[in-house]
């Protein structure tokens, strides 16, 4: 078991390392010099080209991302917080510690100033919406698998269809149209600031959570469905019919848990999609989340922010994983050791 | 008669789907007396399992059922929900045919015991779990309460099967169906578990009603016997009486399909059934067997055919059941074998397997060996049938795929034709090669391509070994191989989801002839058919055989079958030979242990016959990691110290090339009763 | 778990077959979870992919649920082909005069947008690249997904360890992460949309058809090949991949789909293609500017697009359904 999780941590941070090569090579396809868009359009062509060599701008690629490397595990300095090169960056952690993302071209600020509380904004709008997906797809997709091809679970199927043909920037136009502009019952924006419209900070959150609840557990109630309705057709859910349990027993002790082990997986892997579905979502709503950030960052070239973006997702995306296959383990048996 | 227990009158069963109902029971009515055993016989998808679910009320949604079921003069056909969940925990139970399905994969087995008695009221979790422990000491598990703390996936399959056979009697039943409870099982755990059902129908009187295809079963643990076919019991006997005096055509041709422990191919025949069961869409009007009967007679048997009392407890339904030279076996029918000749085309020499395994997920099991084949030797001639019999995981197959190329060998040599090719995989092999040695295979379902026609797999044969050239001559080729096969060459563009499990194995048999093999490597061809379409495989394999000269490698776990067919046998136990030589050395004394234990736990299609009772206990041990003395040591029943737990033993050569691989001297092991005591005189068909 | 009697099974004991995990389609992994997650008996699991496929386009016209979904796309595919002969306004042209009121009307039956251009027509003319972008790439993406995960499922050892593990650090991305640093770097236009949609989707091709593989490759049709010589790649495409296309079909369709919503997000993330093609998931962002007051700007384009990717959604549901009964 420990040499499993240990080899799945390594397995991990490799991920990680490769995906973060990838994405600053990625970045090298951007257009415009790094140097001249953290400056500005009117920065002197020398305090452009002192910088280009500051950040070995002409090294090759590899190098670079070493070197980058060596910036977030606090070997060497961060070169933009050189006073020589008047850009006033200065982050209070100092300019050599380990985790250090570097410094925001776009925002002017210390990574580290920027993201986590971006991060803990997504966190608390994907938490909600995890909260509601998981029990909501639970019961809907084990009612609808049970007696499989009944009026119940026709009419939960076709929800779940329809549910994932609509992606979160259309459900928000449909509800914002509906919420806000017909019936003038919620706000339209969540920026979570209560001056303005004067919306409580809670009803900011009913849109964002319903677009993204809807859209998410179409999907998975269609897959607890599929499953409920697969275990429900095994043997040994008649053998347990015909031992004389009733059928309500049959389902809850005999059915759910075996038809919990295939979408167990799903549901945890549903956190990563969560993450695509909340950039989406913080767009339509003016929320200032960690996907928002990512977007702006993109179109900026914020090469710092991205990377730290990248890996922050990743790491969550990576660690929901190795969850999931733990959990797995645990749910089945048959793959426990012993 | 006292008051049946269950009665079933005209029980009628349709299933409906989108494309139109069938019928799968048209009108059935029996009874069972208390503490009586009835067996049904019936080849697949002849209504046995849906006989049973009729009884138990649970067809699912797309069954339904008419008549009356009346279990203890009440008709449960009508029972309410709740009374039909009375019904099965406390008077009907089942028992079901594959134990690794039938228990649930997530909840430990002391659970899904408990809950049986629990349903009954003022039962506590501490008397429930006392019931279930004692239970699965009376179907003698070994450490009941250690059971209990297990899941299913940690017992074997025949531990399994007994957890599933006490699950069963927690519910005190007084009927007790049995559905193929022994399908899928090893032949010793299978005859443990019959002796099991046996003990405690002595000790519990509880009625059975048991379901199998297997004739040789019924006449061991039943009273009764009806036979099934296409929904219609069509003759029904007291055991003695079917198997002296069988009389619908039906069950005689049935009859003489079973391969027996006391006949061979040179003595007799089977008599496959011509044809197959019509489909349910396409029931015959009237008599249902009246496609393939010999007897038909039009006007007569399109006919209903009333059921006619013909003895004590022994109906019928057939017209012209009386008439019984009729149904004799032809002249024509008779299958002349090929005779050996003298020249070898395959020697293995020392050839052994050992795979090496990788850890397990979470690293819990280091590197193992599995030793799969070893030291193997033997010689086959021309036009021989050489047959390798064990049980599950003794290593038939791997010696099949080491033969056919489809793996190498990792020491020893493998003579083929005069090279060796132990170590030439099938794609090092050159075409001469390859298309020297040929394969059919053991699952009729993953033969063939379902994506490809049928002739498609043996049209590309014929091209890839240069048989022959161009379009015409191909299709004209793959024709005379069906024909060859007794297949309508029309077949040649069906899918295989259109064919029977018998028809794809006869395309399989065509393909492996359409390289014009020297040697055909047949790894259980007819294990999963029915009996009367193995017999017309088996037939068709040995005229091929007698028309071409093929050595044939015929791997099986059947004994009987071996000994209707082989020349040469070889007994393998966990990837060691127990026993080689001729097939009339191997069914008499002396025998290996080992082979004494097989033959005794075969089942025997004739109540009549004394078989001597040899049980092994526990199952085929893991191969990984073996013993270093005997591999059997563990089971051995004849063992004879602490020398066969240490010392490998020696090979003992007894006439004719047979050898026994044990410490017990041959004169000591000949000294050994036969294992059944022949009765020919009882046995003589009316 | 121990590995007792079946030597062929060695391979699979190294880690559980969990299912693709869903960070590209989600419905994909449906289709093929089931028979990922079973474990693999040798010589069992052919009823998994047993006999439906060969007719099973034929058999279509059974399942109304696929009906309604062909009848969707059908529309589309219809308005989108004779987008140029439709008595259309021309989709850039600003109808300054409408823009006082540019709710729907006789002369524009779907209204016109913040710049007075006729939404009907903008819609038809974005079907057009839509209906052109997204199958094209996902096309493309299973001609890179396929033969890798052929090449995983069928060699296995290394080849397969290179491939899945490449695979799956594209997998953990959370996609429209992956999409947003990919094309706000390398910029929107046709082909790098298409580049996109092979590198995101290819993976998660690759991993069912991978998983369909090696469910077959110990299968006795297979090693009947390989004992009359056929090479590895006739075997590969002529005896594994036929017998994928059930659930690859059910994929490609959902897989379409998506790609359709993923070109909409990047339209509505401002990353659509360039003007002056209409795009949907421009229009639906460029509408919510108004939305207070003129809804139908982002709502029309925003039903257009839910429209048609319920349209294959239900084709890919119809498909999966027709492949699990008979
Ligand atoms: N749910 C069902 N829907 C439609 N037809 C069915 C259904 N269940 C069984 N049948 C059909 O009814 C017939 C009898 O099936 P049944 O399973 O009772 O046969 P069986 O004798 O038990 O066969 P086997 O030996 O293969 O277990 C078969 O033709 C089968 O295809
Ligand atoms: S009734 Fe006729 S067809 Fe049927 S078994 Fe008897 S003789 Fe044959
Ligand atoms: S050597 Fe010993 S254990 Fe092996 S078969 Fe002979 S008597 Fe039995
Ligand atoms: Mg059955």
């Amino acid at each position: 078991m420990i040499t499993f999780i240990g080899k799945r941590l390594l397995g991990l941070v490799g991920t990680l390392l490769i995906a973060s090569f990838l994405v600053f090579a990625v970045t090298e396809f951007s257009p415009g010099n790094v140097a001249r868009k953290t400056l500005g359009p009117f920065a002197a062509q020398e305090s452009v080209d002192l910088l280009y060599q500051k950040l070995h701008l002409n090294d090759s690629l590899p190098v670079r991302y070493v070197r980058w490397l060596g910036v977030l595990t606090g070997v060497i300095a961060d070169p933009l917080q050189d006073p020589a090169l008047k850009l006033d960056f200065k982050d209070p952690r100092g300019d050599r510690y380990f985790g250090n993302f570097g410094y925001s071209t776009l925002y002017k600020l210390p990574v580290n100033d920027v993201i986590w509380n971006r991060l803990g904004n997504t966190a608390l709008l994907a938490g909600i919406s995890f909260a509601l997906i998981v029990p909501l797809s639970l019961i809907f997709g084990v009612l609808a698998g049970m007696r499989e091809g009944s009026f119940l679970d026709r009419t939960i199927s076709v929800f779940g269809i329809v549910a994932t043909s609509i992606p979160e920037f259309a459900s928000g136009v449909f509800l914002v149209a509906i919420f806000v502009v017909a019936l003038r019952l919620l706000p339209g924006t969540s920026p979570l600031t209560t001056g303005g419209g004067g919306w409580s900070l809670a009803s900011q959150f009913v849109l964002p959570v319903a677009v993204l609840v809807l859209y998410d557990s179409g999907y998975v109630v269609r897959m607890v469905r599929g499953s409920t309705a697969e275990v429900m057709s095994k043997p040994y859910i008649r053998t347990a019919i015909l031992k004389g349990l009733s059928f309500k027993t049959v389902v809850w002790r005999h059915a759910v848990r075996n038809a919990m082990i295939a979408p167990f997986t799903v549901i945890l892997l549903q956190i990563n999609f969560l993450i695509s579905g909340v950039v989406v979502t913080e767009m339509v709503f003016a929320y200032p989340g960690f996907g928002r950030m990512l977007l702006e960052a993109s179109l900026f070239g914020d090469i710092a922010l991205i990377e730290a973006a990248t890996l922050v997702a990743l790491a969550v995306a990576t660690t929901t994983q190795l969850l999931s296959d733990l959990g797995y383990a645990l749910l089945n048996p048959q793959i426990r050791v012993g | 008669m006292t008051a049946p227990l269950i009665r079933v009158e005209n029980l009628k069963v349709e299933y409906r789907s989108s494309s139109g109902s069938v019928t799968a029971i048209p009108d059935l009515s029996f009874e069972v007396a208390p503490g009586e055993s009835l067996g049904i016989v019936g080849e697949s998808g002849c209504g046995k399992s849906t006989l049973l679910m009729a009884i138990m009320g649970h067809l699912g949604p797309s069954g339904a059922a008419t008549g009356r079921v009346l279990f203890d003069g009440k008709d449960i056909a009508k029972a309410s929900p709740a009374e039909l969940r009375a019904v099965r925990s406390g008077g009907i139970a089942m028992v079901y045919q594959d134990p690794n399905a039938a228990l649930n994969p997530t909840l430990k087995i002391g659970r899904q015991l408990v809950e049986v008695p629990m349903l009954r009221p003022g039962v506590p979790l501490a008397d429930a779990k006392r019931l279930a422990e004692g239970m699965l000491a009376n179907v003698h598990l070994p450490d009941a309460a250690s059971v209990m703390e297990r899941f299913p996936h940690q017992l074997s399959g025949g531990q399994k099967q007994r957890v599933v056979i006490a699950m069963a009697l927690l519910a005190n039943p007084r009927l007790l169906l049995l559905d193929e409870p022994t399908t899928g099982l090893d032949v010793t755990v299978e005859a443990a578990v019959l002796d099991l059902v046996d003990e405690l129908r002595q000790t519990y009187g509880t009625s059975l009603i048991y379901i199998t295809h297997n004739v040789g079963v019924v006449a061991q643990v039943c009273d009764r016997v009806g036979v099934m076919y296409l929904g219609d019991l069509v003759e029904e006997a007291p055991v003695e009486a079917l198997f002296a005096q069988p009389r619908h055509p039906y069950t005689r041709r049935l009859m003489a399909c079973v391969p027996r422990l006391d006949g061979d191919k040179h003595t007799t025949s089977f008599m496959p059934i011509p044809g197959q069961p019509s489909s349910l869409r396409d029931r015959p009007p009237g008599c249902p067997f009246s496609p393939r009967c010999v007897g038909f007679t039009p006007g007569l048997c399109n006919h209903t055919v009333p059921v006619e009392d013909i003895g004590p407890n022994h109906r019928v339904r057939c017209f012209r059941h009386r008439e019984s030279p009729l149904f004799e076996p032809a002249a024509q029918e008779i299958v002349a074998p090929a005779e050996p000749s003298a020249e070898l085309v395959l020697e293995a020499k020392g050839l052994s397997k050992i795979y090496r395994l990788g850890g397990s997920f979470f690293g819990a099991q280091r590197r193992a060996e599995l030793s799969a084949n070893e030291d193997l030797n033997f010689a086959a001639k021309k036009s021989e049938i050489v047959a390798i019999v064990g049980e599950s995981g003794s290593g038939k197959s791997t010696f099949a795929r080491i033969l056919a190329g489809l793996q190498d060998a990792t020491s020893g040599k493998l003579v083929v034709l005069g090279s060796d090719l132990a170590n030439t995989t099938a794609s090092e092999r050159t075409s001469e090669q390859l298309s020297a040695v040929q394969m059919v295979f053991q699952n009729p379902d993953a033969t063939l391509n379902p994506s490809h026609s049928a002739g498609f797999p043996i049209a590309r044969a014929l091209k890839k070994f240069k048989v022959t050239r161009g379009g015409k001559e191909t299709q004209s080729r793959v024709a005379e191989l069906f024909e060859m096969v007794r297949l309508a060459p029309s077949l040649m563009r069906v899918r295989p989801a259109r064919l029977s499990g018998g028809q794809k194995q006869r395309v399989a048999i065509a393909r492996a002839f359409a390289a014009a093999p020297d040697i055909l490597v047949a790894d259980e061809p007819v294990s999963a058919l029915d009996v009367s379409v193995q017999a017309a495989i088996v037939n068709l394999l040995l005229q091929i055989q007698k028309t071409k000269g093929t050595t044939i490698v015929f791997i099986s776990h059947d004994l009987a079958l071996v000994r209707h067919l082989a020349d040469q046998v070889i007994v393998m136990y966990l990837g060691k030979v127990m026993e080689s030589g001729p097939v009339s050395s191997l069914f008499a004394p002396p025998f290996h242990p080992y082979t004494e234990a097989l033959l005794s736990a075969v089942p025997v299609p004739d109540p009549t016959a004394e078989q001597r009772h040899v049980r092994l206990s526990g199952e085929t041990p893991s191969p990984i990691n073996v013993p270093k003395g005997c591999r059997f040591a563990s089971r051995c029943p004849r063992k004879v110290g602490t020398i066969c737990d240490e010392v490998p033993p020696p090979e003992r050569k007894g006439e004719a090339g047979h050898m026994i691989l044990c410490h017990i001297p041959l004169d000591e092991l000949a000294a050994i009763a036969p294992i059944l005591q022949h009765k020919p005189s009882e046995r003589a068909p009316a | 778990m121990a590995s007792t009697d079946a030597p062929s099974d060695v391979t699979a004991l190294g880690r559980p077959e969990l299912p693709a995990p869903p960070e590209v389609m989600p419905d994909a992994v449906a289709a093929s979870l089931t028979a990922l997650a079973a474990p693999t008996a040798p010589g069992a699991p052919v009823a998994a992919l047993g006999t439906k496929p060969p007719n099973l386009l034929r058999r279509l016209p059974t399942s109304p649920i696929a009906m309604v979904g062909l009848a969707l796309i059908g529309t589309w595919v219809v308005l989108a082909v004779l987008a140029p002969v439709l008595p259309l306004d021309d989709p850039n042209r600003q109808d300054f005069l409408s823009l006082g009121n540019p709710v729907p009307s006789a002369k524009h039956w779907l209204g016109v947008d913040i710049k007075g251009r006729d939404i009907l027509s903008r819609l038809i003319h974005g079907a057009r690249t839509v209906l052109t972008v997204a199958p094209f790439a996902a096309i493309c993406a299973y001609l890179v997904g396929m033969p890798l995960g052929l090449l995983a499922g069928y060699y296995g050892g290394k080849v397969d360890l290179v491939v899945s593990r490449l695979s799956d650090i594209i997998l953990a991305f959370p996609i429209i992460i992956l999409y947003v640093i990919l094309i706000s770097q390398i910029g929107p236009s046709f082909w790098n949309i298409v580049l996109a949609v092979i590198l995101t989707a290819g993976p998660g091709i690759g991993r069912i058809v991978r998983g369909l593989t090696l469910e077959q490759r110990h299968l006795d049709y297979v090693a009947a090949a390989q004992l009359r010589k056929e090479s590895d790649l006739y075997v590969m495409a002529v005896e594994l991949l036929p017998n994928c296309r059930g659930p690859l079909i059910t994929d490609f369709c959902l897989r379409v789909g998506y790609t359709i919503i993923t070109i909409g997000i990047l339209g509505f993330l401002g990353l659509g293609l360039p003007p002056p093609d209409p795009d949907w998931g421009t229009m639906v962002k460029e509408g919510t500017t108004l939305i207070s007051v003129h809804p139908h700007m982002s709502l029309f384009p925003a039903i257009a697009i839910v429209s048609l990717v319920l349209g294959f959604n239900l084709v890919a549901d119809g498909v999966r359904e027709l492949s699990l009964t008979d």
